[in-house]
């Protein structure tokens, strides 16, 4: 099934060399990462050596390399984000989901990482639940949206 | 039967992530069903700026302005807007300063105190109806540019506005799209850099989102000026809303004939694509952008180099500008040069937009003249600090600028007294930051950001900023050395003089100025091992 979903991503690109960074946006949109087996197919299509494409991939911070949970936890790191308690913020979900920075746990529900900036400056701080954003948090907010997470569905206001 | 009443839903980032999306749809919904949508027109808008009081709803004609809406409140400003309705006083603005509700937008001084021309129309119209925009004189500036004016005559113009670029480095347009012009070739693209990598700046997302078609304009008639004939928006893949509005503008654009092959019945072709940035912010360095669109690692070009202008994309000339720079672009061809040379300082003309943030009572995004003051940005139109907190400093210009202390609120905002303080101007975010603030772990964290974003290609860069983040680190946790200040002086020093790109270049700025101006903080961590701000934990 990767492979036809892969094929059905590479049939809209002529196999071009400057197609690929738009080609591994689209495949991590699809597969929710870079798994190694689509980088060789990738290099193929596009005719460049697999170390390319794993040196392009390794060093954009929007490519992964492993699979990710199913909500995928971003808190910001912005400046604005930063001074009004962002670490904080990280710290309390750190402990409320018990990952890391950069982990993912391993029934693949949570993957916790730090972003630049959301651009969601004057709501500071914030954190992103996928493609949700929610702003003004505090560690007691940041605590709430993960237990009631945990039980059903994220409560939107 | 005609409009009445105009309801302006924020449809901003900051908007949407309190549930504006939600609230435009029921109310359009809403007002169908009352039978009133002939006279009472729902209209989604980009950002308003005054994101902290979103999600915001804008009431026009009278300017009314309702801050905080939630889901609940719908139906009581459906029933406002019915005939014999009154207007919601507890959804009004309320001033921290006097307490009193302020109902018009007009009133409040966040926006009285501001020169909004490039935000101008961001929050009134449409940013997905290119119909919208025509009717405020949008793509008026590339017919006149197209049938009016030749090639040089656009580049003369825009070099008598005195507009320089406002991604950060204040190089002034019109000669950098002259050079460009006069570059050999006859393949020529044109760029608008939008990646902003700065963390805590958000204003050319705003514009994006607010007014996409005014940044298009911009970089046709730019493409006209130099005679190219294909165009990239580098956009962040972090902002989904920005790069789907601009997919939907160029799109509408194309149909009207704005794009694509004889624009405007002349014999001028050219056409727009998106790139979406992968997420590095070495990619705003121009030769890192470009190498980046060529499906390469984002690292920049090594010294001694030709410019972009002259050996940009797939080695053509290239002209790379900001697109706060194209949204500038259309004002000035419509009103001339010299409309727009009025406002700002002698040597930086026209307005910058600022993401206002941090410590500060009205966040925000704002525009002002440049020259304004600092106390202006902060007092009037920020609202200054909240909680009666004292001011203790304010950062400019992202990791690659620096704090500037209290004492100097009066210093103007232009792209040389910047500099000449020890900071940039930068893209325009601008975080205030109050007594509870730690000048050492500020530096900290952006000498975390740049050794995190530093490509690795240069030495200087790749080793030495993560040498100054450890310094920093150390002594944020209580275990700096008495030598460490002028070990970090050191540091910069080398790292600035042989960094091969601006990242590097400037990467010490925000340790350099703190430590000019905040000097006795670092002697507390060090010596006395106590974070005055009480902010790093030490012991």
């Amino acid at each position: 099934m990767h492979e036809e979903l892969l094929e059905q991503i590479l049939a809209s690109y002529k196999g071009e060399k400057e197609e690929l960074v738009p080609i591994l946006q689209e495949v991590q949109e699809n597969f929710g990462y870079l798994p190694e087996k689509t980088m060789l197919e990738i290099a193929r299509f596009i005719g460049v050596p697999e170390s390319h494409v794993y040196s392009v991939a390794s060093f954009y911070a929007q490519f992964r390399l492993l699979p990710l949970g199913r909500k995928r936890v971003a808190v910001c790191r912005g400046t604005a984000c930063h001074i009004r308690g962002a670490p904080q913020i990280l710290n309390t979900i750190e402990q409320t989901i018990g990952l890391k920075e950069g982990e993912t746990s391993e029934d693949l529900e949570y993957t916790l990482e730090t972003v630049a900036c959301i651009g969601c400056c004057a709501l500071a701080p914030c954190v992103r639940i996928n493609k949700e954003v929610s702003g003004e948090m505090n560690p007691g907010k940041a605590e709430k949206i993960f237990i009631t997470n945990g039980n059903g569905s994220h409560d939107d206001n | 039967m005609t409009i009445k009443q105009t309801v302006l839903v924020c449809q901003g980032t900051g908007c949407v992530s309190g549930g504006s999306e939600q609230a435009f749809s029921l109310l359009k919904d809403e007002i169908q069903n009352s039978g009133h949508d002939e006279d009472i027109l729902v209209k989604r808008t980009g950002c308003h700026g005054f994101c902290q009081q979103g999600p915001l709803i804008a009431i026009e004609p009278e300017g009314i302005f309702y801050t905080k809406v939630k889901m609940d409140d719908m139906p009581e400003i459906i029933q406002s807007l019915l005939p014999g309705g009154k207007a919601l006083e507890r959804l009004f603005y309320r001033d921290p300063a006097t307490d009193k509700h302020i109902p018009y937008y007009h009133e409040i001084s966040f926006y009285k105190k501001q020169e909004r021309t490039i935000l101008r129309y961001c929050g009134s119209i449409d940013p997905e109806d290119i119909n919208d925009y025509l009717e405020i004189g949008g793509y008026k500036a590339l017919r006149k540019a197209i049938s009016e004016m030749t090639p040089e005559g656009v580049i003369s113009e825009v070099k008598s506005s005195g507009l320089r670029g406002l991604g950060g480095a204040g190089f002034p347009t019109g000669r950098k799209w002259g050079s460009c012009r006069n570059a050999p070739g006859d393949v020529k693209y044109v760029i608008c850099n939008a990646d902003e990598g700065d963390p805590g700046a958000f204003q050319d997302r705003s514009v994006m989102e607010g007014n996409p078609h005014s940044v298009i304009e911009g970089m046709i008639i730019a493409a006209y000026a130099i005679s190219a004939q294909k165009g990239f928006i580098y956009a962040r893949a972090e902002y989904p809303l920005a790069v789907s509005r601009l997919k939907i503008a160029i799109e509408q654009a194309r149909q009207e004939g704005f794009l694509g092959d004889n624009i405007l019945a002349s014999d001028f072709s050219f056409d727009l694509e998106i790139f979406q940035g992968a997420g590095a912010f070495v990619c705003g360095e121009s030769t890192a952008l470009v190498r980046s669109i060529e499906g390469k690692r984002g690292m920049p070009k090594v010294m001694p180099r030709p410019r972009t202008t002259e050996e940009g994309l797939w080695n053509k000339p290239t002209l790379l500008n900001n697109a706060k720079t194209f949204a500038n672009i259309p004002l000035i061809i419509n009103n001339g040069s010299e409309w727009f040379a009025q406002r700002g300082s002698e040597k930086s003309k026209g307005t910058a937009v600022f993401s206002l943030t941090g410590k500060v009572v009205n966040c925000g995004l704002i525009e002002v003249p440049l020259g304004a003051a600092l106390r202006k940005i902060i007092y009037d139109i920020g609202g200054g600090v909240p909680g009666g907190k004292a001011l203790k400093a304010v950062q400019t210009g992202g990791p690659s600028g620096g704090c500037l202390p209290a004492d100097m609120l009066d210093m103007s905002v232009d792209f040389d007294s910047l500099i000449r303080a020890g900071s940039i101007m930068g893209s325009g975010g601008l975080v205030v930051m109050d007594e509870d603030t730690c000048m050492v772990d500020v530096a900290r964290y952006f000498l975390d950001f740049n050794q995190r974003e530093s490509c690795g290609q240069c030495i200087p860069c790749r080793l030495g900023t993560r040498q100054m983040f450890e310094i920093l680190d150390d002594i944020t946790k209580g275990e700096g050395r008495p030598g460490d200040i002028d070990l970090l002086f050191e540091l910069s020093e080398s790292i600035k003089r042989s960094s091969i790109c601006g990242l590097g270049k400037t990467a010490p700025n925000p340790v350099l100025t703190t430590l000019r101006y905040f000097r006795d903080e670092y002697e507390a961590h060090i010596h006395e091992k106590r974070c005055p701000a009480g902010v790093c934990n030490i012991g």
